[in-house]
């Protein structure tokens, strides 16, 4: 019995080659697959079929919470827990809450963007299997990397290993659990 | 450009990156800054003075702690003094880091990938070191907390239509935002360090901080969704810290204060004097670590040319500061500004049209503009220049604002001098232990200007 593994992987010279070959991993039907480059490759998240996610989303709920948040916590102050007459203003002065509103809006919404993005990434995430692979260390320096899990419906450890080898990467590594 | 008529393609990314980096050699070379066992000797110097004057300004805390606010030179009617002067200067400073990192990346202005790093982390320590004075200035710092809204057994609450608690809120948010923006800008060069270091600690430090990055597509694609969104929030609040820092004075009705015009007169001051110091920065920090292939000429012109741009509009600000307080038919406006020009403060207004208006016109010419020392000196002007328009704004200001008999001249002490001198070692402290400590320029975004990184397209049916 073979011990089981987290997956297969290519490794690419440039961009160009890791694009290409994940173009080639999708067009032939295998769906659980990742690359991994060191900067970002706009033609990569097309090729992986990326482009949507819900970052937007959540910055826009994390910014309309800050929004209200800022606004409602001035006018609780101001009218209903503190009221305080001053310069004979009224009590909902609300053009004076607008700078509040606003840098509540912004607050919330970045905090909510940077922690969107550490919860839709799965970070912090200290350990993954990719990082058993010895020369997985150069994702981040000068080496482009495709990987083809185990648990895709196609694959099929020798066949997948031959379909990697037709798109001409340097060297083909198993990903050890 | 007309003279030039047989280049066919575009120069602009050649020369903001020197020809022949591979994506090794990039992250080689800004790697091994600060992986490497050997400290140059300049930052052996710059860090020494730093950590001088940081003994300074913790001795100086220290007395005004012991002492109270009154080792100052603020007494009636210029309360304010230094402490606000330098926090102004100090958190114009910032704004560069942030336009080069959020409004540049918006417009899509490639060169700023290899000086938004270090321009971000100028931003945080500026805005540190600015956040001290105001702290300080309360005269129990302690007690700081009291400038939120919780709920307390005192049963008051900050008063919302002050323009000093807008600030309290605008800056912690900038203060915040800011960090927020630089980390993520850093967990794909946290995990460069993390795979090339050799040591443990080094490993395992750079390895906690970059979470685990892997590189990967998925992440890499929310990622850039991440720093638009975040670039796309910084750019509102960047314009608008410097617009509640300049409410602070137009709210009030001091004359020389209660004007309109001046959030986009201290925004674009903002900017001016941090560009002076991006470029006070980089310049030294280039020739010191070789790195004149990565911030190349191109990046000092153009931070230049920013520079005489809102120098300009600070000039035209000053043209019509003078303008309205004429044209209003206001007394108290027109003494006010007649007593800048000719008063107890004459010769450091004077000074600051020389350092701010005067001086910066040579920037029109490509010769100043190419040569790093004549910029470095330049850019040192600007930041003095910069410094004495806060003092004129604020001191002359108060100092004879609407009834003689209250009049009274500002003179700082040695511990006004001691405090703002040692928030610049704060400063040259912590910059210079992010230097060593993380990578100056952003790697990844580096990688992404190099030719090879275009994915050649093939023909396909």
């Amino acid at each position: 019995m073979i011990k089981p593994i987290y997956g297969l992987m290519a490794e690419f010279d440039n961009p160009t080659g890791l694009v290409n070959a994940a173009r080639a991993a999708r067009e032939k039907g295998y769906r659980k697959l990742d690359a991994f480059s060191p900067f970002p490759i706009e033609e990569l998240t097309d090729a992986l079929h990326l482009h949507h996610n819900k970052l937007p989303l959540i910055v826009l709920c994390g910014g309309i919470l800050g929004g209200l948040t800022g606004f409602l916590m001035q006018y609780y102050v101001t009218v209903i827990y503190f009221p305080i007459n001053i310069g004979g203003r009224p009590l909902d002065s609300w053009p004076s809450y607008i700078i509040i509103t606003f840098e509540l809006t912004i607050l919330f919404g970045a905090i909510s963007a940077v922690l969107g993005l550490l919860a839709l990434c799965g970070l912090p995430m200290p350990y993954h299997p990719s990082f058993n692979v010895p020369r997985f260390a150069l994702a981040s320096r000068n080496r482009f990397f495709l990987c083809i899990e185990a648990e895709d419906p196609l694959f099929d450890h020798d066949q997948t290993i031959a379909f990697l080898e037709t798109l001409a990467p340097r060297e083909v590594s198993e990903v050890a659990h | 450009m007309a003279d030039e008529p047989q280049v066919i393609e575009p120069t602009a990314p050649r020369s903001i990156i020197a020809p022949g980096y591979t994506f090794g050699t990039v992250t080689d070379q800004i790697a091994t800054v600060v992986l490497t066992g050997r400290t140059p000797v300049f930052w052996m110097a710059c860090f020494s003075v730093g950590l001088g004057l940081l003994f300074l300004f913790l001795y100086a805390v220290a007395l005004l702690m012991a002492k109270g606010v009154g080792i100052w030179g603020i007494r009636t009617p210029v309360m304010w003094g230094f402490a606000i002067t330098n926090f102004v200067w100090w958190i114009g400073i910032g704004h560069a880091g942030t336009l080069i990192s959020a409004i540049l990346l918006l417009l899509n202005q490639r060169w700023r990938n290899s000086i938004n790093r270090f321009a971000e982390a100028m931003t945080l320590f500026a805005v540190a070191c600015a956040g001290m004075f105001p702290l300080l200035h309360l005269g129990r710092p302690w007690l700081f907390y009291w400038l939120f809204p919780y709920p307390n057994t005192m049963g008051v609450q900050p008063n919302f239509r002050s323009p000093l608690v807008w600030d309290v809120f605008a800056v912690s948010t900038y203060a915040t935002v800011s960090l927020l923006f630089w980390y993520v800008g850093l967990m794909p060069d946290l995990a460069t360090l993390r795979d090339r270091t050799t040591s443990r600690i080094a490993r395992f430090t750079y390895g906690i901080m970059a979470m685990g990055w892997r590189g990967s597509a998925k992440h890499w694609s929310i990622y850039e969704t991440a720093s638009l969104l975040l670039a796309g929030l910084a750019t509102p609040l960047v314009l608008s810290v410097h617009t509640v820092v300049s409410f602070d004075f137009t709210i009030a009705i001091v004359p020389g204060w209660h004007s309109t015009f001046f959030p986009p007169y201290f925004v674009a001051g903002a900017i001016y004097s941090g560009f002076a110091m991006v470029l006070a920065l980089a310049i030294p920090l280039r020739s010191v670590y070789g790195l004149q292939g990565l911030i190349t000429d191109k990046h000092l012109d153009n931070s230049a040319k920013v520079m005489l741009a809102t120098g300009l509009i600070v000039a035209y600000s000053y043209i019509l500061e003078t303008f309205t307080a004429w044209y209003s038919g206001n007394v108290y406006e027109g003494a006010a500004i007649w007593n800048r020009m000719t008063g107890p403060y004459a010769g450091v207004y004077w000074l600051l049209i020389t350092c701010n208006i005067i001086l910066p016109q040579a920037l029109w010419f490509k010769r100043i503009r190419s040569n790093p020392v004549l910029l470095f000196i330049w850019s040192i002007i600007v930041l003095v220049g910069m410094w004495l328009e806060r003092f004129v704004i604020i001191v002359s200001s108060l100092a004879q604002d609407f009834l003689p008999s209250s009049w009274s001249v500002f003179v700082p002490t040695r511990w006004d001098w001691a405090t703002y001198f040692g928030t610049i070692g704060l400063f040259l402290f912590l910059f210079f232990a992010f230097i060593r400590l993380l990578p100056m320029i952003s790697i990844f975004e580096v990688r992404t200007l190099l030719p090879q990184a275009q994915v050649k397209e093939e023909v396909r049916g």
